[in-house]
């Protein structure tokens, strides 16, 4: 599996586009939605709410387990991604395309990994 | 990670691209692709299992049926040559140790298969209780593979593999005979609630059986399936799994499956293990009515999960969930929990403890799913 280079990545397993206006998309890496298995249930945040970095601003449910999900930025979101809400199973089938999850106007960022440094992290 | 016991099937399992997980101390494939899809197919078409981490162990012996009266619950030595049975096997003081499928396959001899988790202390039990009886107890967990064919098309699967009998080969029974021109013992059992097979094979055989299966259900939708279909397949069913719905801490009265209880046994003069508590237990059902098992399905997306509290509309608690998950076939999701009696009316609403939000749930006679036969 390959890891978009155009991305940065989380320890938690989430990657942040580069902001555009200010705008960064967020969304649960291809190797986080492989280890959930089949998604069932996804929260997240509102758009008006202000993430924080490193906190959890939501959650996953796959049949087998619930994982939290972290922010991997602090500001307020602006959007988030309906379809998702809609339909759980794009979060596995485009991890790093139409299961994207929200977009943050970003004031700061967590400690980020470029796309090598999050593929040696999952031993890719 | 390297001291995980691999099945037979291990190198075949990788080349499919398995997620595998460890399962009781066995390297076991959890899904191939997404479990909803091989939950389905077991469900409309059908599905292969390697369930190779399952504990075998035979009986032998002529006092092999008397000795197995005296060690588990069940009424064995009255079960028919080449019929199978569900029973457990209880402590002293009645709590259950493992659920157990018991086939018999001769005059004198038994196949017993415990849980993975568990078959080494059903080994020790079982040598145990032995003494004193004209019996032999054999490990045999490492002479049989074990491959499971489950789903409505798993007839006409297995009959492209092997000359047997299958229209004669009633629920619950076994039979020697050959899949793919290996010797096997064919037993029409399974975990799924649906109509299927359960395949003993001698481990150097169960590559080329997987084999000649997986080309027999091309074009039948048989698709490989791993342990976390498995789960959801017998939830939907409402068999229950030892670990959730059955512990030591359960008599097989409070998980509500006292008919397994034979107290009716002729054999050693009706005595066996764990008698006199279960007794006891049968007594105190009566009277003063345990928690009861029940079904829950949610309207909600939020999946109640084992170990969350199940309490009443106002809030006080009233039981345990044992297992939950979405249901692929329901389309919602749903658990088994224990709960008060006094809540295990169908049709009442209860709510369960998910991550400090009440969820709304129904409680529902088990099982959730029944196939049409």
């Amino acid at each position: 599996m390959s890891n978009p280079q155009h991305l940065q990545y989380t320890k938690e397993h989430e990657w942040l586009t580069a902001a555009e206006a200010g705008v960064s998309t967020v969304g649960i890496t291809k190797h986080a939605a492989d280890a959930l298995g089949d998604i069932v249930y996804v929260q997240l945040p509102e758009v008006g709410d202000t993430v924080t970095a490193g906190e959890t601003c939501g959650e996953l449910e796959s049949t087998k387990s619930v994982s939290d999900l972290y922010s991997p930025v602090t500001g307020e979101v602006v959007e988030v991604n309906q379809d998702v809400l809609d339909d759980n199973a794009l979060v596995n089938s485009a991890p790093f395309e139409g299961g994207w999850l929200f977009k943050v106007k970003v004031e700061a960022t967590d400690e980020l990994l470029s796309a090598d440094e999050y593929t040696a992290l999952i031993g890719g | 990670m390297s001291s995980l016991r691999l099945t037979a099937l291990d190198a075949l399992h990788r080349a499919l691209g398995a997620t595998m997980t460890d399962f009781a101390g066995w390297d076991m494939p959890l899904r191939y692709g997404s479990e909803r899809e091989e939950h389905l197919a077991v469900r409309t078409k059908a599905g292969l299992f390697d369930l190779s981490h399952m504990g075998e162990i035979t009986v032998t012996g002529p006092q092999a049926g008397e000795m197995l009266d005296h060690a588990l619950v069940g009424f064995v030595s009255a079960l028919g040559v080449l019929r199978a049975r569900y029973t457990m096997i209880c402590a002293e003081d009645g709590g259950i140790l493992d659920d157990l499928i018991v086939y018999r396959l001769r005059e004198d001899a038994f196949l017993v298969v415990a849980n993975a988790s568990n078959a080494q202390l059903v080994l020790d039990e079982l040598i145990a209780r032995a003494k004193g009886f004209d019996a032999v107890v054999t490990d045999d967990r490492d002479t049989y593979a074990l491959i499971a064919v489950q789903g409505p098309e798993a007839t006409g699967i297995l009959a492209q593999t092997t000359d047997a009998d299958l229209p004669g080969l009633k629920y619950y029974a076994i039979l020697p005979a050959q899949v793919a021109g290996r010797e096997v013992l064919l037993a029409r059992t399974g975990y799924t609630g649906e109509d299927g097979f359960e395949i003993f094979c001698h481990p150097v055989d169960a590559e080329p059986i997987w084999q000649a299966l997986t080309a027999a259900g091309e074009g039948r939708g048989l698709v490989p399936c791993g342990l976390s279909c498995r789960d959801t397949l017998r939830l939907e069913a409402g068999m229950p799994l030892y670990g959730h719905e059955l512990s030591t801490d359960l008599t097989p009265f409070d998980a509500g499956l006292g008919r397994v209880v034979r107290f009716d046994k002729t054999t050693n003069e009706g005595a066996f293990i764990g008698r006199k508590a279960l007794e006891q237990a049968a007594a105190a059902a009566e009277t003063n009515p345990p928690k009861v098992l029940v079904g829950l399905v949610s309207e909600g997306k939020r999946v109640p999960r084992a170990e969350y509290t199940v309490v009443s509309t106002d809030g006080a608690p009233i039981g345990r969930i044992t297992s939950g998950a979405p249901s692929p076939t329901l389309g919602k999701p749903i658990a088994m929990a224990y709960v008060d009696a006094a809540h295990a009316t169908p049709g009442s609403t209860v709510a369960v403890d998910v991550r400090g939000k009440h969820e709304p749930v129904q409680v529902v006679a088990l099982p959730f799913y029944k196939r049409a036969r």
